[in-house]
């Protein structure tokens, strides 16, 4: 680490970096924000995007937090750069071309902050309306419901789109086309069966074959963020259960860890037992679920009702221990909730007795079939360096050949200590995806058979103070949800509630990258890839 | 289910007395008895989800709760075909003008569950920015089921009341419920929609 600050301060006398801090944190101004982000993808390898998190911070102004990483060495770094121009117009310079999924994640900083990223070739709103007045994630936000009243005429729709560009010294904006004239554009959703919820797609297509997508987000978009910024620390934990909701053990996990090592919580092992039993039986129902989805998405709907006799058995012992069968709310600051179910270890027993017949069961009926594999084999492959440019982790990455398993890259509660292979697959089509989740249920069985006959006494949950209120400061933690790393950008202004709680799905890349994949397919295809990346639409909206 | 077993009797005797008071033919009234008969043990739902609600609507089903066992299982992805519309879900600003042509284009006679607590009043979400307030106030509301997400076992309740009241309606003539859709779809007009 030290080598690459020696390099970065050498090469730009501007860059400062924070003292002392876990993780590099450089901050840098706005004009050599595009150089300093040139030298870090091309000399220093850090290739991957996690997030960018946008930041109000009152009288300082507005700002960017780039979160880094490097795939070949793991290493992470941390970007501060302020923007310039004032509260009205204010500017960063957009690194698309450096990092392809870049593209999306300022648009979504563009709407939440209303930050101008300049040469971006797409400035429009992610999720909120064109004519949304306001940026609701600006302190001063205006959020009276007469200002922006609920309508039920359709909204306005354009084929156009901003670019803000220099020219001689100055910013201006120029307008551009989505589709051009002569496009023929077919509509997929918000209401289509085969969209896994509320997503739109605007598809251009030569006949058969996809020429390009344009993604339409914000049918479920709820603001989780900026509700957050008014609720204590225990009170931010169950939107978790409604981001991604297969994943709810995971992601409260995530935020879980995070205030805990704000607030220097030590949580005992009995709590971090359970926590990870818990993410590993949430992550076989959630590919149990994909399957069945999926297949269904083929045409095989008998699969669904296969693959849906695992999952009620994994609720059942979830419900019997924490009381619910989708919003579990289990994990919570200083360990979990409650105290597990007497019968969890037997019920766990007879899960994993079950679990290996029913996915031969299911490679029987399915994998093997040969209208599956002819769909499935060769369809929408992505490339490692695209699934990295784009940043789609989890198990779609790793069908791509990217090894990106936060529970190997950053070991967190007791990963670190278990047994367990990485699935990686290198086809990156359809059929990869699928079986790279068929064979993380047979890891996860293998972690859950490690621990549930070792569960060490103690106390369930640590003694918190009532009111949390963690010191100033700021924390970045990720963990793997089900389906692909899931970042927490934490900040603290030393008050009981988050100054910012800036949550990464690991769905909005999946679905970013469905436009990258899928041009020239067939639009029979567009369903079957789509499927195969597994995106839960309120995960990406938040 | 027997009759004690259910937790709002009094809102459908009030509904039957209401029926009655008018008084009705026999031939009409018979005919209506065999036509309500078919038509509640039938009712298709659209595939309608936006978020965790909808996963509980899958598993609805699938083999465990068997929705099949009550004639609701076919599920419809045009509303064109649909009988009633389970809102499993939150609704957002963006979704609203798509969810009331959704209900627009639902064929007569319609009828809506409010699934879940976004639906019925926003739930977790009420100091969101971007999320209505309960769907009441954009299209009619025949049952609410409580839940974030309800269980199966609600919604199986929820959809069995709503065919209870389907078997008090009076097909032929004044119809009670159309009557006050009317009313309110009058009193929510949708610019270009001749309702």
């Amino acid at each position: 680490m030290a080598d690459i600050k020696e390099k970065i301060s050498k090469l730009f006398p501007e860059a400062t970096f924070a003292p002392d801090a876990a993780v590099t944190e450089i901050t840098i101004p706005d004009e050599k924000w595009h150089d300093l982000a040139h030298t870090l993808r091309h000399d220093l390898g850090f290739d991957f995007l996690i997030t960018i998190v946008g930041m109000d911070w009152k009288e300082q102004g507005l700002g960017c937090i780039y979160e880094l990483s490097a795939t070949a060495t793991n290493a992470c770094i941390s970007v501060k750069v302020m923007a310039t121009g004032d509260r009205e117009k204010p500017f960063v310079h957009s690194v698309h071309d450096l990092w392809s999924i870049a593209t999306i994640y300022e648009r979504e900083v563009y709407d939440y902050f209303g930050i101008i990223f300049v040469n971006n070739p797409d400035m429009r709103r992610l999720f909120l309306n064109i004519d949304w007045k306001g940026y609701p994630l600006r302190k001063d936000y205006n959020d009276d419901p007469n200002i922006n009243p609920v309508s039920i005429e359709n909204e306005r729709q354009t084929d156009f789109t901003d670019m803000w560009v220099e020219r001689d010294g100055k910013i201006v904006k120029e307008e551009r086309r989505i589709f051009q004239p002569e496009d023929f554009v077919v509509n997929i959703g918000p209401q289509h069966p085969a969209t896994h919820g509320v997503l739109r797609f605007r598809t251009a297509v030569d006949g058969e074959i996809i020429q390009k997508i344009d993604i339409y987000l914000g049918y479920i978009h709820r603001g989780v963020e900026k509700i957050c910024e008014g609720l204590t620390y225990p009170q931010t934990l169950h939107f978790m259960d409604r981001l991604d909701y297969f994943s709810a053990h995971n992601y409260h996990h995530g935020l879980c860890l995070t205030i805990e090592e704000a607030a220097g919580i030590q949580i005992s092992r009995r709590a971090q037992v359970i926590r990870v039993l818990m993410d590993e039986l949430s992550r076989i129902a959630s590919h149990c679920l994909f399957i069945g989805t999926y297949c269904m998405d083929l045409g095989a709907t008998t699969m669904l009702f296969y693959t849906l006799r695992v999952r009620e058995q994994i609720l059942d012992i979830m419900e019997r221990t924490c009381g619910a069968r989708m919003t579990f709310n289990y994990d919570c600051i200083g360990g979990v909730m409650q105290d597990l179910h007497p019968d969890f270890v037997k019920d766990v027993h007879a899960l994993l007795d079950v679990l290996p017949r029913n996915i031969a069961e299911y490679n029987k009926i399915f994998t093997g079939n040969v209208i599956a594999r002819d769909r499935m084999e060769g369809v929408g492959v992505l490339s490692r360096e695209d699934a990295i440019s784009w940043a789609v982790t989890g198990p779609n990455g790793r069908a791509s050949g990217w090894a990106c398993d936060v529970r190997k890259l950053h070991p967190y509660s007791i990963y670190g200590e278990l047994d367990f292979e990485e699935v990686v697959r290198h086809e990156g089509d359809s059929m990869a995806r699928f079986k790279v989740r068929m064979d993380e249920m047979v890891q996860s069985a293998k972690i859950i058979a490690q621990l549930i006959d070792n569960i060490p006494d103690g106390e369930y949950c640590v003694k918190v103070p009532k009111v949390l209120k963690l010191p100033a400061g700021h924390w970045f933690k990720m963990v793997e949800g089900c389906r692909g790393t899931f970042g927490i950008y934490l900040e603290s202004d030393g008050t009981a509630s988050p100054y910012r709680l800036k949550i990464a799905p690991p769905c909005l890349p999946a679905a970013a990258v469905v436009d990258h994949i899928t041009r020239g397919q067939k639009i029979a295809d567009l369903i079957t890839i789509g499927g195969s990346m597994d995106y839960i639409v309120p995960d990406i909206d938040r | 289910m027997p009759y004690e077993a259910w937790k709002d009797n009094e809102y459908i005797e009030k509904l039957v007395k209401e029926l009655q008071e008018s008084g009705t033919n026999v031939i009409v009234g018979s005919l209506d008895k065999l036509i309500n008969w078919g038509r509640s043990n039938s009712i298709w739902p659209l595939t309608f989800a936006t978020s965790c609600c909808g996963i509980e609507f899958v598993s609805l089903g699938a083999a465990r709760y068997d929705m099949a066992r009550f004639g609701w299982e076919v599920a419809r992805a045009s509303p064109r075909q649909a009988d009633f519309m389970m809102v499993a879900g939150t609704i957002v600003h963006r979704m609203v003008p798509v969810f009331r042509r959704l209900y627009d284009q639902l064929a007569e006679p319609k009828y809506v569950i409010a699934c879940g607590s976004c639906a019925i009043s926003g739930g977790p979400f009420k100091k969101s920015y971007h999320v209505a307030m309960g769907i009441e106030d954009i299209v009619p509301v025949d049952v609410f089921v409580p839940g974030c997400p309800p269980r199966p076992e609600a919604m199986i309740y929820g959809i069995m009341q709503l065919s209870r009241k389907i078997k008090v309606e009076k097909f032929f003539g004044g119809v009670n419920r159309q009557e006050s859709q009317k009313e309110f779809l009058a009193a929510h007009p949708v610019e270009g929609v001749n309702d």
